[in-house]
């Protein structure tokens, strides 16, 4: 399982880094998008892999840390998830007001020579 | 069923009035916070009120860090320590106000009141939600400078920079959108590499408090500390390039000249968080010497800022507007305060310090003081006047760039002598030149820098000569400017400056100006700064013993 997502968020997260240095607005968002997906999985992974364990005390008497989820990263991703997708809103808006102004996608808001 | 008032929750409410006093520290964040928020219920027409408001809201944050200043000034340790919702620290969320905090929280909100006060007098309506946006800009940063811990660090960065795309967009105009798209571009980028920084870290170290983190590290052995260096290296990546360091500052000198000037002033700030966390990191780290994470990451810090400073004044020998002379001179700055965490040598980190906080105020006035010149020769016009907004928005006021009709406060006479005066005062700091405060800072950086024992190392006689370089470099480019506009005969207009515009401008550059005639005590506190950042066992034990 380690393995499956160690490639997963590489290939997902090298796909981004490529998009982000391309010269068009769009492919520069969706690479951020991906980056975005990339990093919150890898926060995710960052507590532990583990399937079907719980992130709340089941017994408060005799807890047992060993069968639950690490609840941390999980919190974590919830306000990086938010962050990210509002800040990549943000700049859908910045992208579309560029391309109105300025009759280009390119990131320089010009064509190259 | 749980039973509430057996734990003090909910019991009779005595009418005593509540004491606030031990809630000071957290009035930074939480007062813009609600302010801004309040204010998006208001109308835009109502700009007044909204001005009188947000300017009593960054009054009152001076006089917050002035009680929050003389508070740790006065006390033995130095370092108040807040605990929301009084959970024990390393699970619970800290803010924590020390020598260092208090002084860059100072720094924030006189230069927060001086832009405010100055886009009030026009640039304030240009563009709707300018307060807001502001009033959240501001409590990013004192979030950023009072938390304790990593992932509020990361969020206080977050409102910052949403702020701040907002006010870089402020004005609109291509030039602005084109400068906001890699601005956001980057910061995005460089958020995206904080998070992979702080979960390789608390997959490490299982917290995120950053002392908490610092003492975990100390025992890290084979891999994990490998891992945890990778963090920190990912993390201060991030940091460098918030801080303007070279070859990770190409977004700066392209971003700042086109803010509108009181948002250009209020950026200054903005590189220095970048900076201040990369001093608390090293702080922290000195405090567990064992691990080596000084000597890992000074190197990077004093190369990367001297290298920033060459690039910075080469960049001013460059410019000939002053919009971006002020953003090369920002970059001189945080790469000498980088730099300067890089020697790991407390009194060229107290004279950096000191070195900030003139210059911080100078580069603010500069950009202010940049619209106000160019009012001397409106020759060449705007590339992008009469923008039209591009989306309909429920806003009434249509963009203007003139702020006919909408003149606060009155003209001031002799304006011209005035601008000249400001801008004296102004380079003065910025180059270094005696008698002003830039001089005695750069003397202390270069004395500190010098005395580092009877072997000097060659970093260290480049670190001196590259400061004293930069100074010179200011010297030429603010000259250059300032026969240009002041001095080149010829169809000059009389400078129209009103007084809410002169306010701010003198409010800084006498504030530089005081900050060289009480230098004694402003060095005897910087001195304690840079004595207890080496030695950081009191704000460790401060942090985390447990609660009175």
């Amino acid at each position: 399982m380690e393995l499956v997502t160690a490639v997963g968020i590489g290939v997902i997260a090298a796909a981004g880094v490529w998009l982000v240095l391309r010269p068009r607005t769009f492919q520069v968002i969706l690479g951020l998008s991906l980056l975005t997906y990339a990093v919150n999985a890898f926060l995710l992974a960052m507590g532990g892999l583990t399937v079907g364990a719980p992130p709340v005390l089941e017994s408060v008497a005799a807890p047992n840390a060993a069968e639950h989820a690490d609840p941390v990263p999980q919190s974590l991703v919830l306000t990086s998830i938010v962050i990210s997708f509002s800040m990549t809103a943000l700049y859908l808006v910045v992208l579309l007001t560029s391309r109105g102004l300025t009759g280009t996608d390119h990131v320089d808001a010009e064509e190259p020579a | 069923m749980l039973d509430f008032t057996s734990r003090g929750i909910g019991g009779p409410i005595t009418g005593q009035l509540v004491d606030l006093t031990p809630h000071l520290p957290v009035l930074p964040i939480v007062l813009p916070l609600a302010v801004a928020a309040f204010m998006l219920l208001l109308e835009e027409r109502r700009r007044i009120f909204k001005a009188g408001l947000g300017a009593a809201t960054t009054a009152a944050l001076v006089l917050v860090s002035f009680v929050l200043l003389n508070a740790v000034a006065g006390d033995a340790d130095g370092v108040i320590v807040y605990r929301l919702a009084d959970w024990p620290a390393p699970f619970g969320i800290v803010l924590v106000v020390d020598r260092l905090a208090a002084l860059m929280l100072m720094v924030t909100s006189v230069l927060a009141l001086a832009s405010f006060v100055f886009a009030v007098s026009g640039w304030a309506i240009v563009s709707p939600r300018f307060h807001s946006l502001f009033l959240l800009l501001v409590m990013g940063i004192n979030g950023a400078f009072l938390t304790g811990d990593l992932f509020n660090l990361y969020v206080f960065f977050e409102v910052l920079l949403a702020g701040s795309y907002g006010l870089l967009l402020h004005g609109s105009g291509r030039a602005r959108v084109r400068a906001g798209l890699q601005y956001i571009a980057v910061n995005l980028g460089s958020s995206i590499l904080f998070l992979i920084g702080a979960g390789l870290i608390y997959a490490v170290t299982g917290t995120l408090n950053l002392v908490d983190m610092m003492r975990v590290a100390a025992d890290l052995q084979g891999q994990d500390a490998t891992l945890f260096r990778a963090g920190l290296a990912v993390l201060s990546v991030a940091f460098l390039t918030k801080a303007g360091v070279w070859p990770l500052s190409f977004w700066l000198p392209v971003s700042y000249p086109v803010a509108t000037p009181p948002v250009a002033a209020m950026f200054v700030i903005m590189t220095k968080v970048g900076a201040y966390v990369l001093l608390r990191v090293v702080a922290l780290a000195s405090g567990v010497p064992d691990t080596g994470l000084v000597e890992f990451l000074s190197p990077w810090l004093l190369y990367g800022g001297i290298a920033t400073v060459l690039f910075g004044s080469m960049g001013l020998l460059a410019s000939t507007q002053l919009p971006r002379i002020a953003s090369y001179a920002t970059l001189v700055t945080a790469g000498t305060l980088v730099a300067a965490v890089g020697t790991a040598d407390q009194r060229v980190i107290s004279g950096a310090l000191y070195y900030m906080i003139g210059s911080t105020l100078a580069t603010g006035a500069a950009f202010l003081l940049a619209e106000l010149v160019a009012r001397l020769r409106p020759a060449e016009p705007a590339a992008d006047a009469g923008v039209e907004p591009v989306f309909g928005d429920d806003y009434e006021t249509s963009l203007q760039t003139d702020f006919e009709g909408y003149e606060v406060g009155i003209a001031i006479p002799a304006g011209t002598a005035m601008l000249g005066g400001a801008f004296v005062v102004a380079a003065l700091v910025l180059a270094g030149l005696p008698p002003l405060s830039g001089f005695l800072a750069k003397f202390a950086i270069v004395s500190g820098v010098l005395s580092g024992g009877p072997e000097l190392s060659p970093e260290a006689w480049v670190l001196a000569g590259v400061v004293v370089f930069s100074g010179l470099a200011t010297l030429i480019a603010l000259m250059r400017k300032g026969i240009e506009a002041f001095w080149r005969p010829g169809d000059e207009n009389v400078a129209e400056v009103r007084s809410l515009e002169a306010l701010p401008i003198g409010i800084l550059l006498s504030l530089c100006v005081a900050l060289t005639l009480f230098a004694a005590p402003v060095v005897t506190y910087l001195d304690a700064t840079g004595a207890y950042l080496a030695d950081p066992i009191e704000y460790a034990r401060s942090v985390l013993e447990p609660g009175p």
